[in-house]
């Protein structure tokens, strides 16, 4: 269990790691959230292994259709920014700065 | 008792309930709507009021001393909402409601042309509203509520023609100068309330003994060892010095002439300036311990009541002529008070209220007669044209000046009896004072009466063009209702008012009590008294005063003229009112405009401006700008930084 538990955690600081890190293209951005959803879920199928409880292996089904939507408006989002400013280069999107 | 609480809280309601309908109906409003109401409601309290009169004078009612709401409360100290109803009470709301119900009859013939007649309508039903919560008031809050409220209507009278400057002027002198006095009268209830810790008037009277007892002492200053019950009640007086014109806080009222006459008549000589009288007579239990305040009252009536009396003989203007009566009389109610006898007080406060409303409505009528003309000496003869009017000002003059058998002849002589009983230090010159009062106010009261109604016609050519006629009906039907009390209630009132009608609301110390020394060994009855009064002092007096008035003004008309050039000191002296304006406004006022700018400068410029305001605002400024720097725009920042707090505020509630 210790390792499943190790590679959902890995699953995490990559994609925390890659939301910081990542300096070009929000699409990758998306892939990250999308890499911390994957973790959660991960560990909600590895709970529900061990513990013999069927409900999280379901739970995980919601999951992945909320974060198809929330991916669906993100790229919907991606779109107009792109249509906008020419760029989908994060670093070009500081116009909120204080 | 059930009933009885009833019937006080419609009394005040209808009066409240006039005033909000009309005040926010305002021009909306029709005129015949607004002066229904008005009287009507005033009418229902006046036949509530009496109701509850006769039901004390048939014993029918007990007193009954209950609150009505708690309005507000801070640690022990309630403020509450209550009826205090005893026979003082019951007397004064008759008065209050009457002389209320009599002018506001008077102003729908007085003020038919002024294009301010709802507003006029609001006030007045305002004040008879304010008037009543006074009286009734059963703890000190309400009452100080009751005597601001009146202050404030009395300020929007006084000056109700607002597009006159003097009217605008002369209302907030009287404001000030009431503010000076309630600065008095607060410190007096504050005083009260940290030595009695209530402000419940039977919960005081009741624990007056006891703190007489321990005898307390107060420090004005270091050094200064003052008995405190002195303390209070001179700060007390204070604050009735300033609401019943007392000198030297008199000066307001003979400006606040510049209002309307039927409010002259209701507010500045009936009711509101009799308020100071009435508290210092409700607070008797307390006043009666202090000889100092006892002694100053009777010295300050004294002053008042002769130099103010002084003055009129001078004035030409017929308002202020009353005025002045007005403020010598109120000197002859403080006197009373300050010899302890309060009942003797409140009496001439009653039949002053008939007279003096009296005299006023007369004057107005006077003044609508001849087109708004004020000058005695623009006027004459005008018994012919008028003699409802000149029988109404003569039974007004008499009372006032006391002619045996009119209801004024009672209380006053019954003042002056009583002062010269009296014990108090400054009685004695105080029975001098009033004595030679007697004879000005005959002196100057006549000369109203000959100038005006009798010798010849001086009227200005423009008021003559038309011929001078009574006034409208609703004029003429309130000065013959004030002019039946006005002769008969004395000779009706004198002996229950010595047997001790209120006994209970009016306490007087065994030393003190001239008022049972008069009806045990002077008085046998009213007749006896009217009789009497033939023979006293005060009507030497008063023959003396009018024999003068009579040479002056009708027999040699040139004779003031020739005193007034050989006593031009004198003349510039009376005509300077003794300079108590001058002394204001030259010294006084300049001096406190001086501290009050420095006030401003480092109060309100220097600390709340600049140090609370101003410095709040820059920090808040210099706090954003070094904020705004963590609002990058970049996303990566912001993730950064929601980590790091989810982080940190997971481990904190690991570790700790």
């Amino acid at each position: 269990m210790f390792n499943y538990l190790l590679f959902s955690t890995l699953l995490l600081t990559f994609g925390i790691a890659g939301l910081i890190i990542s300096r070009k293209n929000i699409i990758i951005l998306l892939m990250c959230l999308e890499i911390i959803l994957l973790a959660a879920n991960t560990n909600f199928v590895i709970f529900a292994k061990f513990w013999g409880d069927i409900a999280g292996q379901a739970f995980v089904f919601f999951v992945m259709t909320v974060a198809a939507a929330e991916t669906a408006i993100g790229l919907a989002l991606l779109v107009l920014v792109f249509r906008q400013k020419n760029s989908i280069n994060v670093d070009d999107l500081n116009q909120l700065q204080g | 008792m059930e009933q009885l609480y009833y019937i006080a809280l419609t009394i005040v309601s209808l009066p409240l309930l006039a005033a909000l309908v009309i005040g926010l109906g305002n021009k909306k409003l029709p005129r015949y709507i607004a002066h229904w109401l008005a009287c009507g409601c005033v009418g229902g309290s006046f036949v509530l009021s009496a109701y509850v009169l006769f039901g004390f004078i048939t014993n029918k009612y007990v007193d009954l001393d209950i609150n009505v709401y708690l309005w507000g409360q801070s640690g022990g100290l309630q403020i509450t909402v209550g009826f205090l109803i005893d026979r003082l009470t019951a007397l004064m709301m008759s008065v209050v409601s009457f002389v209320s119900l009599a002018v506001h009859i008077y102003t729908i013939g007085y003020m038919q042309e002024d294009p301010g007649y709802q507003r006029f309508f609001c006030y007045i039903s305002l004040f008879t509203f304010s008037m009543l919560m006074l009286v009734m008031a059963n703890n000190f809050a309400q009452l100080f509520f009751g005597w601001e409220a009146v202050g404030l209507v009395s300020y929007l009278l006084i000056g109700f023609w607002y597009q006159r400057d003097s009217a605008t002027f002369a209302g907030l002198k009287a404001f000030i100068i009431n503010r000076i006095g309630d600065l008095g009268f607060i410190l007096g209830i504050a005083a009260i309330l940290y030595y009695f810790d209530s402000l419940h008037y039977q919960t005081i009277f009741k624990d007056i003994p006891k703190f007489i007892a321990t005898n307390s002492t107060i420090a004005i200053w270091p050094g200064t060892e003052w008995l405190a019950i002195s303390v209070i009640c001179i700060c007390l007086f204070i604050g009735a010095m300033a609401k019943s014109a007392q000198v030297p806080l008199h000066v307001w009222l003979p400006d606040s002439m510049e209002g309307p006459t039927p409010i002259s008549a209701l507010i500045h000589a009936a009711t509101m300036v009799t308020a100071g009288v009435f508290m210092v007579a409700r607070m008797s239990p307390l006043f009666e311990y202090s000889t100092t305040a006892l002694s100053l009252m009777t010295v300050i009536g004294a002053i008042t009541c002769l130099f103010m009396g002084i003055l009129a003989v001078i004035q030409s203007d017929i308002k202020r002529i009353v005025a002045y009566s007005t403020l010598s009389q109120l000197g002859y109610m403080v006197i009373a008070l300050g010899v302890s006898a309060y009942s003797a007080a409140i009496f001439h406060l009653f039949t002053h209220a008939f007279f003096k409303a009296l005299l006023f409505l007369g004057a107005g009528s006077v003044i609508v007669a001849l087109h708004h003309e004020q000058n005695i000496f623009k006027m004459g003869g005008l018994y012919r044209s008028m003699p409802l009017t000149t029988a109404a000002m003569i039974v007004g003059s008499l009372a006032l000046v006391g002619f045996p058998g009119t209801s004024g002849f009672y209380s006053k002589d019954l003042i002056i009896e009583l002062t010269h009983k009296s014990q108090i230090p400054g009685a004695q010159l105080a029975y001098a004072a009033a004595l030679i009062t007697v004879f000005i106010t005959t002196v100057y009261s006549f000369r109203l009466i000959y100038l005006v109604f009798f010798g010849n016609e001086r009227m200005e050519d423009n008021t003559h063009m038309q011929p001078v006629h009574e006034p409208a009906k609703t004029i003429l039907f309130p000065l013959v209702l004030l002019a039946i009390p006005s002769i008969a209630v004395g000779g009706i009132m004198i002996k229950s008012t010595l047997d001790g009608f209120l006994q209970g609301p009016l306490f007087v110390l065994a030393k003190h009590d001239v008022t049972q020394q008069f009806l045990q060994m002077d008085f046998h009855g009213a007749l006896a008294m009217f009789l009497h009064g033939f023979i006293s002092l005060p009507f030497l007096s008063l023959l003396l005063g009018g024999c003068i008035a009579w040479l002056c003004y009708i027999k040699y008309p040139l004779l003031p003229q020739v005193l007034q050039r050989d006593g031009k000191l004198l003349v510039a002296l009376l005509q300077a009112k003794y300079g108590f304006d001058a002394l204001y406004e030259k010294i006084l006022m300049p001096l406190v405009r001086v501290v009050g700018n420095y006030c401003w400068r480092i109060g309100d410029i220097l600390l709340i401006d600049r140090v609370l305001i101003g410095s709040t605002v820059q920090g808040i400024v210099r706090i954003s700008v070094l904020l705004q720097k963590l609002q990058t725009g970049y996303l990566y920042h912001y993730i950064f930084i929601i980590i790091a707090g989810l982080l940190a505020l997971l481990l904190g509630i690991m570790y700790l």
